[in-house]
């Protein structure tokens, strides 16, 4: 939940995901996307050369995008949005979302995006401009 | 020695036929369910997230027209290119305002820029595409920058 003044530093509350097979199966059927590295772990692995499925890139945006409209609540509103995949992430892995605040300049706030895997390996980063409203 | 052919250059400016889609409440409750939303105005299906959007651009296509791998045949906005491997670069999204159930948005797609890079394994080609989301009316809500990598 979001503090009443918003500073430089502070973080967001993040959360642990940890995508199985069932997730990424009705994910990928909600995106209409029938790429086999996401359900196809014989063709994931022998074809692709990949250890595990693959977890999508955009689903990781996704969670990056999930973690701001938690922190904003009802009080605020989304204008910008970017984020990169660094490395693959697969089914198994721990996945944790993370994100601070690092600039303020009236009601608009910068933040600073990423999800790391079990190993503190970066997957994904991204940032967010959001504006808050006033008297909040 | 650029990668950069005439071809490809040609290639700058190439956008898809503009699409309509609606904001159906079915699909958001089915996309907030999958990608584990909490806050309910998703999981009711009264809003959308903003990357539902990407699933607006993946084509409904017949089964025998997926390639192998399963993916759908790249688009025309894709240029020949001289190099190989596509690798997925990133998204910048500028939102205008927020996408409700039952807006109706036309998406338009174009490759606006190409320029080339050095990377340690060799040329490194940068495509980069405008997916724009606007109203019939033609309000902007909101625009993709979508960079892919070529090497």
């Amino acid at each position: 939940m979001m503090t009443n003044r918003i500073e430089v530093g502070e973080q967001l509350t993040g959360r642990t995901w940890r995508a199985d097979t069932v997730q990424l199966f009705l994910y990928n059927a909600a995106i209409w996307n029938p790429h086999r590295i996401h359900y196809d772990l014989p063709y994931t692995q022998e074809a692709e050369g990949h250890p595990q499925l693959l977890i999508d890139g955009p689903l990781q945006g996704d969670w990056l995008t999930q973690m701001v409209y938690e922190w904003l609540g009802e009080s605020g509103t989304l204008t910008a949005f970017s984020y990169s995949n660094r490395r693959a992430a697969y089914v198994g892995d721990v996945l944790s979302t993370e994100g601070e605040v690092t600039a303020v300049d009236g009601d608009t706030v910068t933040l600073d995006l990423r999800i790391t895997n079990q190993r503190g390996e970066i997957t994904t980063v991204g940032n967010a401009t959001v504006v808050i409203e006033s008297g909040r | 020695m650029t990668v950069i052919t005439e071809e490809l250059n040609n290639h700058v400016g190439a956008e898809l036929p503009p699409f309509e889609f609606e904001i159906s409440r079915g699909d958001l409750k089915k996309y907030a369910v999958a990608t584990g939303q909490r806050l309910e105005r998703y999981l009711n299906g009264d809003e959308a997230p903003l990357l539902y959007l990407f699933a607006a651009m993946m084509p409904v296509l017949p089964l025998d027209r997926l390639l192998p791998d399963g993916r759908q045949p790249d688009s025309g906005l894709m240029p020949p290119l001289p190099l190989n491997r596509i690798m997925a670069g990133g998204s910048e999204y500028q939102i205008h305002r927020k996408v409700y159930v039952g807006d109706v948005l036309v998406c338009r797609q174009k490759l606006v820029e190409v320029f080339e890079k050095s990377g340690s394994e060799g040329p490194l080609l940068f495509l980069i595409f405008e997916n724009r989301f606007e109203t019939r009316d033609g309000e902007p809500v909101v625009t993709e920058r979508l960079t892919r990598i070529a090497r």
